[in-house]
């Protein structure tokens, strides 16, 4: 793949510990390092306690590293500030949850103007609109003035991921997207991702530790132990029905 | 920047609003909580400045706020003691005769100029008996310029039959002596002090609004008390009225130090009145702040609550975005709102409760006792503050959800 420019993310030997400066400091991130780049469709893998949801958090910003680097679009993030990186946040991210992704008292629709509301104090009329044609383009154009609480799982993730794209972030970090639904949903949200994918150009980190979903992505990183132990791309199947991925080899 | 500014807390405001009504039981208590603490602010402020009005027009209804009288008489030793001798002397104190304040006329225009003063009243009074037929009783004769001295207590108001009227020969007295003495307007009685009689044409009854006073007064021309007392011409004292009754301390101190007369204020005359007065203002302090600090740990403890319920949702705020600053003003605003309801909640509770008070507390007369009102500045005041205590009692929630962090909160 030829790029021009710097990646979209690029850690650098990145390493986490907890309780730092303390008897029972831990390492749970021994030297990480990746890339990603716009457009990619990754999935992040590895037992529970690899540390998949540490690195994940660091990504997104959410948890400091204790050393390395951990560049954005070139720009190094380590030495920010609490604002500093809530505006990265805002600029380059969407975040879709396992559990707990919508606030419960909020519409599907205004959980999905949320991010407009938080940058602007405000949602401009166009800003509903696109969240409107978002919902609708995850399939739920009918339930906008439904609450969480009165959407099954399987919608309250599109939802989330409507609410993700909305502001159209370069990265969506979703982590166990699926972990919490059934099989037929579980599909459907996968699919819808790839879809969305493919329409916006988004690029996603998926962690999640079903194989049947990680042979789906364009590329699965493999974190055993808080290091890397693979990094490959698969066949491109993603958008497919998972019966069929092998058949088609 | 640009556009943040037309949508100012819009955020903040919409988060707040739905942490609020998602708290429904929560929110509803901690309201009618603030309200009943702004209720019991609001009521005892009223009531206890409608009380202590009433009770200071009462006294000063029927006294000057500051006095000047000539000073009292002392013995003064026939000559010093020699140096380094004791001098064991034991004197009898002097009699207080009624004595004239010395060159009265020409420092009546002195005072009227003196700021704040708003009515100069020389006046004569001493002692004396009224009779009439075979009824005698004790008075205070008071001679003075009914003009003048209307401006002092406000007499006219105060006549209850009659019409206020001084000219010679005649006296205005109060209700109870008319009682005493069986006289009615137009009726005659005399009034004796030591040697000397006078008799006068009753003009008017007064009631002055204390009872003792209505059954000794009798007012009468300066001229006929002058005679009556024996000191022609004379004026025993001087009533003044000020346009700020508090100022009447510092401006006896300060002519009392300029004239070589007795200068007494209102509150030198009431010293308990007053010392009353200040200890149901501080007692009356004392429960405000301490319903507002139950108010304000009231909201604050519901607030903490509310916090640790929401740390997800604050969470998942961060994650999309939101700012420490955003999410410390969502709950900041949580206790405003709270604080702005519960008092305006308060303040029609408080009103209703004054409403109570004057329809059913009614004095033995059937008449409300005093009247005790709610000022729109006072409701609109404690309402403020009320309102500000609940962003106070919110800082410490509101802080706590600013720091916490992110993933941690997403994780529980």
């Amino acid at each position: 793949m030829t790029r021009v420019g710097p990646p979209l993310i690029e850690l650098g030997d990145i390493r986490k510990s907890y309780n730092v400066g303390l008897a029972n400091e831990t390492e749970v991130l021994h030297g990480v390092s990746f890339a990603v780049e716009r457009g990619e469709f990754v999935a992040l893998i590895g037992p529970s306690g690899s540390g998949k949801s540490t690195l994940l958090n660091i990504v997104g910003l959410l948890e400091r590293l204790t050393a390395g680097s951990y560049r954005i679009q070139g720009e190094e993030t380590s030495g920010l500030d609490d604002a500093g990186l809530t505006m990265r946040r805002r600029a380059v991210l969407g975040f879709v949850f396992q559990f707990h992704h919508l606030l419960p008292a909020f519409s599907a629709l205004e959980n999905v103007t949320l991010p407009a509301l938080m940058r602007e104090g405000r949602v401009a009329a166009s800003q509903r609109e696109r969240a409107r044609a978002m919902l609708a383009a995850v399939g739920l154009g009918n339930d906008l003035h439904k609450r969480p609480g009165e959407l099954s799982g399987g919608m309250q993730q599109r939802v989330a991921i409507a609410r993700a794209l909305v502001q159209q972030p370069p990265l969506v970090l979703a982590d166990e997207p699926t972990g919490n639904l059934d099989r037929a949903s579980s599909d459907e949200v996968f699919v819808l991702m790839r879809r969305m994918h493919a329409e916006l150009h988004t690029s996603f980190l998926i962690v999640t530790h079903d194989p049947r979903l990680a042979a789906r992505c364009d590329r699965v990183i493999e974190l055993v132990d808080g290091r890397i132990e693979s990094d490959r791309q698969t066949d491109r199947h993603g958008d497919l029905p998972i019966a069929n991925v092998h058949d088609d080899h | 920047m640009g556009t943040a500014r037309i949508g100012w807390l819009g955020f903040e405001a919409r988060v707040a609003v739905r942490f609020l009504r998602e708290g429904r039981m929560q929110t509803v208590l901690i309201i009618v909580g603030v309200a009943a603490g702004v209720a019991v602010v609001a009521y005892i402020s009223a009531l206890i400045s409608g009380l202590q009005r009433n009770t200071l027009e009462k006294t000063l209804g029927a006294q000057a706020h500051l006095s000047v009288s000539a000073r009292d008489d002392v013995v003064i030793p026939a000559r010093e003691p020699l140096p380094g001798t004791a001098a064991l002397m034991q004197t009898q104190p002097r009699v207080q005769r009624p004595r004239s304040i010395g060159n009265w006329q020409s420092l009546v225009p002195v005072l009227e100029a003196t700021p704040p003063v708003a009515a100069v009243s020389p006046m004569v009074s001493g002692a004396g008996l009224a009779q009439r037929g075979e009824a005698t009783k004790s008075i205070a004769l008071m001679g003075v310029d009914l003009d003048r001295y209307d401006r002092i207590v406000h007499l006219r108001s105060k006549v209850v039959q009659g019409e206020a009227r001084l000219g010679p020969g005649e006296g205005i007295i109060g209700r109870e002596l008319a009682d005493d003495l069986g006289v009615r307007v137009g009726d005659r009685i005399s009034v004796v002090t030591g040697s000397i009689s006078d008799s006068l044409r009753v003009t008017a009854l007064v009631d002055l609004g204390v009872r003792e006073l209505n059954r000794r007064t009798v007012i009468v021309p300066l001229r006929a008390a002058q005679s009556l007392v024996g000191l022609p011409g004379g004026a025993t004292g001087i009533d003044l009225a000020l346009t700020d009754v508090w100022a009447a301390k510092t401006l006896a101190a300060e002519l009392a130090q300029r004239l070589p007369y007795k200068v007494e204020s209102w509150q030198e005359a009431n010293s308990q009145l007053v010392s009353a007065l200040n200890a149901q203002s501080v007692s009356t302090a004392l429960i405000r702040s301490v319903v507002m600090v139950v108010v304000v740990l009231g909201i604050a403890s519901v607030l903490v609550v509310s916090v640790v319920q929401k740390q997800r949702e604050i969470g998942i705020l961060r994650a999309i975005g939101a700012t420490r600053g955003q999410m410390l003003r969502v709950f900041l605003l949580q206790g405003a709102i709270v604080g702005a309801l519960g008092s305006l909640l308060g303040v029609l509770l408080a009103a209703g409760l004054i409403k109570a008070f004057t329809t059913f507390v009614r004095g033995s007369d059937g008449l409300p006792l005093f009247a005790i009102s709610l000022a729109p500045g006072l409701a609109l005041a404690i309402a403020g503050i009320a309102t500000l205590c609940g962003v106070l009692a919110a800082v410490a929630p509101a802080r706590r959800a600013a720091a916490l962090d992110p993933a941690q909160a997403i994780r529980l």
